[in-house]
C-alpha cells in the first residue's frame, strides 16, 4: 500500500459471487451508406470477471476504452454480442421469462451526470417510488413511506421529497440518483463515473456515502472511473481497460503497489499524486494516439505505444494469466522491472 | 430565501429559485405584446361564453326594412345596431359575437385534434425509429410539399362542405408540424440519462413514452399549439370564405365575408368589421404564442 488511502469496509455476506462476467464482448455495426458492408466496431472485446457481495470493483482506464459500454452490458441495457452473465446466480444472457423481473431488479445504475439522470418534470417523491410502483405491487403510502426512508438514509431532508430536481445541486442530485437505484434492493451498484461530475468537495461526501450503504446492505460495486485517486479511495479490486481489452486486473494495493503492465504503469504515472520517490513511481509519457477501435492494431492491442515493444507483440495477442498475484495480458510482463 | 435549510449531513444551495410557474409568470409578463394579447383573447372568449347576454338580437333575424344599415356613428346609422346590418337586415354586431363561438370552436377542435393524433405518430416515430418512422415521416414530408389552402380545399371536395369537415382538413393540413416538433423532442430526449434510468428500473414501452418522455416535450408542444389556433381560424375562415367552410347563415367570420363581398363598394362594414374581427383573433393568438415561446425555451432565457 503506497500512501495512506483508508481501505474500504468489507461487506458483511463476502464470498458469494453477485456478478460473473465471462469473455464479455459488445460489437457494434457502423453502416457506412447503403451499399458499403458495415464496419465492426468492438467496443468490448472480451472482458471476464467476479465482484463478490460487499466488493467493490473499479474499472478505470482513458476515455473511448469500453468502460461505458462494460457498464451498460452489466446493467442489463445493452445485450453483450457475445459471452456469458451471470448476475445474482441467474444467467442473465439467456433469462426465463419468470425470472426477467427478477434478474432486472438485482441490479441498479448511477449515471455519470446528476443534471441529465433525473427527470426534471417529476417530484423527487415520484422519481423515487417510480421504480417501486413499476415492480411491486406496494400501495401509494407504503411506496412514499419507503421513498421517504430512503430519502433518509441518503441524507436528504423530508421536505425535499415534494420537490423538483432543480431545486438541488449537484451532490444532492446524485444523492437521489443513488436513492433511486437502492429503492428495489439490488445486489449489485453500476456506478459509471458517479462523482466525475461533482466538485471535488461533494465527491469525497458522495465516496463516503456510497461506502457506508455498501457497508449497511452488502451491495456490490462496479465502479467506473478514470480518477485513480478516486478508485484507490473506494475500490478492492481493479480491472484496467484499453481499447476495449483489459489489460491487467487484481486486487487494488497489488495494482498500486507493483503495476506489471506497460499501460498500467503509464496510467498510474500520469497521475501526479501516486508519482514520486514514496511510491517508486515514473511518469511515462506515451507516444502517440489511441487507435482507433475501428482499426485495432493487430497482436497486442497496446503495441503501438508501449515502450517495451518486441516483435512477438505485433503478432500474437497476449491472454490474461496469472502473474504475481494479478492478471495481467502481456508477453514481456516478467521483464519488465515493475515502475 | 423562503426555507430555512440547517442541515448539517448536506451542505444545501441558498436561496431556492422560484417555483417554475412564478418564474414563467415573470419571464411572459414582461413581454407587454404577449399580455396584450392574452387579454383579446380573455375578451373574445367572454364574449363567446356570453354570446346570448350580449348579443342585442338573434343572429340569423332578419329584418328588410333595415338592410345595410351604417354603423351608428355614420350617417344614416341607427343606435339600435350599433354595427350596422347586412344585405338581409341582420345585426352585424350580434352575429360577430356569436361568430365568436365559431372561430374559438374551430380553432380549440382543430388544434385538439391534430395535437393529439400528431403526439402519438411523433412519439411512435421518435421512440420506435426504423421503417416505422421513415414511413411515418415521409408522408408527413409528402403532406408539407402540398400548398396548405390547396391540401385542405382538396380534402373538403373528397369529405363534402361543411363546418366539421373543414375542421378536419385543417386539422389534416396541419398534423406534419406537431408531428415533427414531437419527433425532434422525443429523439433528443430519449438521448438523456433520465430514460435509461427508467429502462433501468423496469419501465414498460408505454411508461416511457408518455410519462417520463412526453412531459418534456409539453413546453415546445404548447407554443406550436398557441400558434396553431391562429393558422386553424385563418385557414377556416378561408374555406368558409370560399364557400367550402361553415355554411350560411351560420355566423362564422369567413362565411360572413363570403356572404357579402358584392356589397364591398357600397358597404364598407359588411366586409370590413369580420375581417377585423379574423385579423384582431389571428393576431392575439400569435402575440400570446410568441410569448410563450419566450418564457418556456430556456434557450431564449436571459
Amino acid at each position: 500500500m503506497p500512501v495512506g488511502a483508508g481501505d474500504p469496509p468489507s461487506g458483511t455476506s463476502a464470498g458469494t459471487s453477485v456478478v460473473s462476467a465471462n469473455n464479455l464482448q459488445q460489437t457494434y455495426q457502423i453502416k457506412r451508406g447503403m451499399f458499403a458492408a458495415a464496419d465492426q466496431l468492438r467496443a468490448v472485446g472480451g472482458v471476464s470477471f467476479t465482484v463478490d457481495a460487499g466488493k467493490t470493483l473499479a474499472v478505470v482506464g482513458e476515455s473511448g476504452c469500453g468502460k461505458s459500454t462494460l457498464a451498460r452490458m452489466i446493467a442489463l441495457i445493452e445485450k453483450p454480442t457475445a459471452g456469458d452473465l451471470h448476475l445474482n446466480g441467474m444467467n442473465a444472457i439467456a433469462v426465463p421469462d419468470d425470472a426477467r423481473k427478477r434478474l432486472r431488479q438485482s441490479v441498479q445504475m448511477v449515471f455519470q451526470n446528476p443534471y441529465g439522470s433525473l427527470n426534471p418534470r417529476k417530484k423527487i417523491g415520484s422519481i423515487l417510488e417510480a421504480p417501486l410502483a413499476i415492480n411491486t405491487d406496494l400501495n401509494a403510502a407504503q411506496r412514499s413511506e419507503n421513498g421517504r426512508a430512503m430519502m433518509a438514509r441518503v441524507g436528504l431532508r423530508p421536505e425535499h421529497y415534494e420537490r423538483y430536481p432543480h431545486m438541488f445541486s449537484g451532490g444532492q442530485r446524485q444523492r437521489i440518483a443513488i436513492a433511486r437505484a437502492l429503492m428495489l434492493d439490488p445486489k449489485l451498484l453500476v456506478a459509471d463515473e458517479p462523482v466525475s461530475a461533482l466538485d471535488v468537495s461533494i465527491q469525497a461526501q458522495v465516496l463516503n456515502l456510497l461506502l457506508d450503504l455498501q457497508e449497511e446492505m452488502g451491495l456490490a460495486y462496479l465502479f467506473i472511473s478514470h480518477d485513480l485517486g478516486v478508485v484507490r479511495h473506494i475500490a478492492h479490486d481493479v480491472l484496467v481497460m484499453y481499447l476495449g481489452h483489459a489489460v491487467e486486473q487484481g486486487e487494488k494495493n497489488k495494482i498500486f503497489s507493483q503495476p506489471r503492465h506497460p499501460y498500467t504503469q503509464a496510467l498510474l504515472g500520469s497521475t501526479p499524486g501516486l508519482v514520486g520517490a514514496a511510491t517508486g513511481l515514473k511518469r511515462i509519457v506515451l507516444k502517440g494516439e489511441l487507435p482507433s477501435p475501428l482499426n485495432p492494431p493487430s497482436g497486442c492491442v497496446f503495441s503501438t505505444r508501449c515502450p517495451h515493444v518486441v516483435e512477438r507483440c505485433r503478432l500474437e495477442r497476449p491472454l490474461m494469466r496469472e502473474l504475481d498475484g494479478r492478471q495481467v495480458a502481456c508477453h514481456e510482463a516478467e521483464k519488465l522491472n515493475s515502475a | 430565501m423562503t426555507d430555512t435549510m440547517n442541515d448539517t449531513v448536506v451542505p444545501t444551495i441558498h436561496g431556492s429559485p422560484p417555483h417554475p410557474l412564478r418564474e414563467f409568470w415573470g419571464y411572459f409578463s414582461g413581454n407587454h405584446g404577449a399580455v396584450a394579447g392574452l387579454a383579446i383573447i380573455v375578451f373574445v372568449l367572454l364574449m363567446a361564453i356570453l354570446a346570448d347576454v350580449l348579443a342585442p338580437y338573434a343572429p340569423d333575424m332578419t329584418n328588410t326594412s333595415v338592410a345595410l344599415t351604417p354603423p351608428f356613428w355614420q350617417e344614416g346609422g341607427s343606435t339600435s345596431y350599433l354595427l350596422g346590418t347586412d344585405a338581409i337586415g341582420r345585426d352585424i354586431l350580434s352575429r360577430l359575437i356569436y361568430g365568436s363561438r365559431l372561430s374559438l370552436a374551430i380553432g380549440i377542435v382543430v388544434v385538439a385534434l391534430s395535437v393529439i393524433s400528431g403526439v402519438v405518430l411523433g412519439l411512435i416515430a421518435g421512440y420506435f425509429r426504423g421503417i416505422l418512422e421513415i414511413f411515418i415521416m415521409r408522408v408527413m414530408d409528402i403532406m408539407l410539399t402540398i400548398p396548405s389552402l390547396l391540401l385542405a380545399i382538396v380534402i373538403v371536395a373528397i369529405l363534402g362542405p361543411g363546418l366539421m369537415n373543414a375542421m378536419i382538413a385543417v386539422a389534416l393540413v396541419v398534423l406534419p408540424h406537431y408531428v415533427r416538433i414531437t419527433r425532434a423532442t422525443v429523439i433528443s430526449e430519449m438521448s438523456k440519462d433520465y430514460v435509461t434510468a427508467a429502462i433501468v428500473s423496469g419501465a414498460g414501452k408505454l411508461r416511457i413514452m408518455f410519462s417520463e418522455v412526453l412531459p418534456n416535450c409539453t413546453p415546445l408542444l404548447i407554443v406550436q399549439a398557441s400558434l396553431g389556433i391562429s393558422a386553424a381560424i385563418l385557414d377556416a375562415a378561408a374555406l368558409g370564405f370560399l364557400g367550402l367552410g361553415a355554411q350560411p347563415p351560420s355566423p362564422e367570420w369567413g362565411t360572413m365575408l363570403a356572404d357579402s363581398r358584392e356589397f364591398v363598394l357600397r358597404a364598407w362594414w359588411v366586409v370590413t368589421l369580420p375581417g377585423l374581427m379574423i385579423l384582431t383573433t389571428v393576431l392575439a393568438f400569435n402575440l400570446l404564442g410568441d410569448g410563450l415561446r419566450d418564457a418556456l425555451d430556456p434557450k431564449l432565457k436571459r
